[in-house]
């Protein structure tokens, strides 16, 4: 534990909590993440409809699904569900 | 008894009727509550009220207890006074939010017709339910009669609400013995109570903005309660819990005199009440409607030649601790006794814990332990009598044949 995190009796009641949920980066649970072929991708908005975490987005600006991998568990709906076979689902590359 | 300030009227209620208008007086913004007897009529004289337009509380008919404790959590959390009843196996159904409920530092107040567990099943009383959940969480006050739970109902409301506590808080009336025995019971107007209790504080919490805002949701200051708390921080808000029971004692303590000088009733020091026993060589420690019996039996004795006292104990949660070794050691002999078994353990629960707070003291009396009244076996002056012949026995031998025995148990 760091110096800078508060003991009992500084924490506010009950955990009310100091972030808010987006806060938490929950995307690096995932064991595999979604490679969006973009060439394949008929901007059906399947994944959007039903990511379960909300981490695949329709860009209106820029008129592409984007996948927001600080969210994104990896769970392979978006994938599995694609009516192009736009999204595969691979292991990340380690950094080294 | 102190002088009474405020004009009382006498009612005849009975236990569980006393609970719903001390809950009525209280001015109690939400009830969520299932039926299960002996609480029954608690429920019943509260939806009656509600019928009648006697109230504005908002009356929550659920169709389980888990539901009926987790809308008064939810209730309680909005900043709302919150009120709700069970017994035995509907309190066991709420076991999962208790926790919940106290570890979200919610005052809900909840009276507990106390009743015996399944199986066999049984509707009569003993403390089986509630000790069951004795490391809830929750504050637990048990009373002795009619009178005294109307009067803890009120005051559970302040002790509760308390900023510097803000935890749940179950008052037991044993079942049948009080809940559903007809009394003379003294209350006061609802003015009197309102004003009593009063509106309630919330404590200040510092939310995700780094606003300082009263502890409730509101979509002005919204918040995040009851969130995943990691290995990191868990342990800290369980050290919480246990600094707001330490603060209980006091404001139990504080409520009691605040009480006692408005209506001339006061119950020992809030936490333990004792009976004959500063100058008693052998006593009782026990807890609820027993310790109306054992006055008579007390008295007996007395008449005897018999140094026999009584200490009750009101505050369960929480404990007591140094009060009881100041109370009780100068005897030579006593007996606690248990209407709840630890089954596989040694002794009950109110046992092991008087045992444990006496252990500390440099001379102490010899202990014995009686279970008792199971699924509401009588207890009556002539059974209670042989308590005080083997405590009479053992300061002479100070020999103990058993240190747990059952009395009252068919041989």
């Amino acid at each position: 534990m760091s110096k800078q995190e508060k003991g009992w009796k500084d924490l506010t009641l009950a955990a009310i909590s100091s972030k808010v949920s987006t806060d938490f980066l929950t995307g690096d649970w995932k064991v595999f993440m979604p490679v969006h072929n973009l060439e394949k991708c008929v901007s059906c908005l399947t994944c959007v409809m039903l990511c379960p975490e909300g981490a695949a987005r329709w860009n209106s600006e820029l008129g592409k699904v984007e996948f927001d991998l600080s969210f994104c568990k990896g769970c392979g709906i978006c994938a599995n569900e694609c009516p192009t076979k736009a999204i595969v689902m691979k292991m990340p590359e380690k950094e080294e | 008894m102190a002088q009474e300030k405020v004009k009382q009227e006498t009612l005849a209620l009975n236990g569980d009727e006393a609970v719903a208008l001390a809950a009525k007086q209280s001015d109690v913004d939400v009830v969520a509550a299932y039926p299960i007897t002996p609480q029954t009529i608690i429920v019943e004289k509260f939806s009656e009220y509600v019928a009648n337009g006697e109230v504005k509380t908002e009356f929550v008919c659920t169709e389980s207890e888990h539901s009926a404790i987790t809308a008064s959590l939810a209730a309680s959390v909005t900043g709302a006074r919150a009120f709700t009843a069970s017994a035995s196996a509907g309190l066991a159904l709420m076991h999962e939010i208790l926790f919940v409920t106290s570890g979200s530092r919610a005052p809900v107040v909840m009276a507990v017709a106390n009743r015996a567990l399944s199986s066999p099943i049984n509707i009569h009383g003993d403390h089986s339910d509630s000790m069951a959940e004795r490391d809830s969480g929750w504050l637990h006050i048990y009373v002795e009669n009619a009178q005294e739970v109307y009067d803890s109902i009120i005051q559970a409301f302040r002790i509760a609400e308390d900023p510097e506590v803000s935890l749940p808080i179950m008052v037991g009336l044993d079942g049948f013995t009080i809940s559903h025995t007809l009394e003379n019971v003294k209350v006061l107007s609802d003015e009197t109570v309102k004003q009593f209790v009063g509106e309630r504080i919330l404590p200040r919490v510092i939310t995700h903005e780094g606003k300082t805002v009263p502890f409730k949701l509101d979509p002005d200051n919204p918040m995040t309660m009851g969130p995943n708390v990691s290995p990191a921080f868990y342990f800290e808000f369980k050290r919480q819990q246990e600094e707001a029971m330490k603060k209980a004692i006091n404001q139990i303590q504080k409520i009691n005199i605040e009480y006692a000088a408005l209506t001339g009733r006061s119950y020992g020091d809030g936490l333990i009440d004792t009976y004959q026993l500063t100058d008693a060589e052998i006593a009782v420690v026990v807890v609820g409607s027993t310790t109306g019996t054992l006055k008579v039996l007390v008295d007996e004795l007395r008449n005897e030649g018999i140094k026999a006292g009584i200490l009750r104990i009101r505050t369960f949660r929480p404990f007591p601790v140094e009060q009881l070794q100041n109370a009780l050691k100068h005897l030579k002999a006593i007996a606690i006794m248990d209407k709840s078994m630890s089954f596989g353990g040694f002794g009950g629960p109110i046992f092991t814990e008087v045992r444990n707070a006496l252990f500390d003291l440099k001379q102490r009396p010899i202990i014995i332990n009686y279970i008792f009244g199971l699924g509401g076996r009588d207890s009556n002056p002539i059974g209670l009598r042989k308590v005080f012949e083997d405590l009479q026995q053992v300061t002479k031998t100070g020999q103990i044949d058993d240190t747990v025995q059952y009395l009252g148990l068919k041989a």
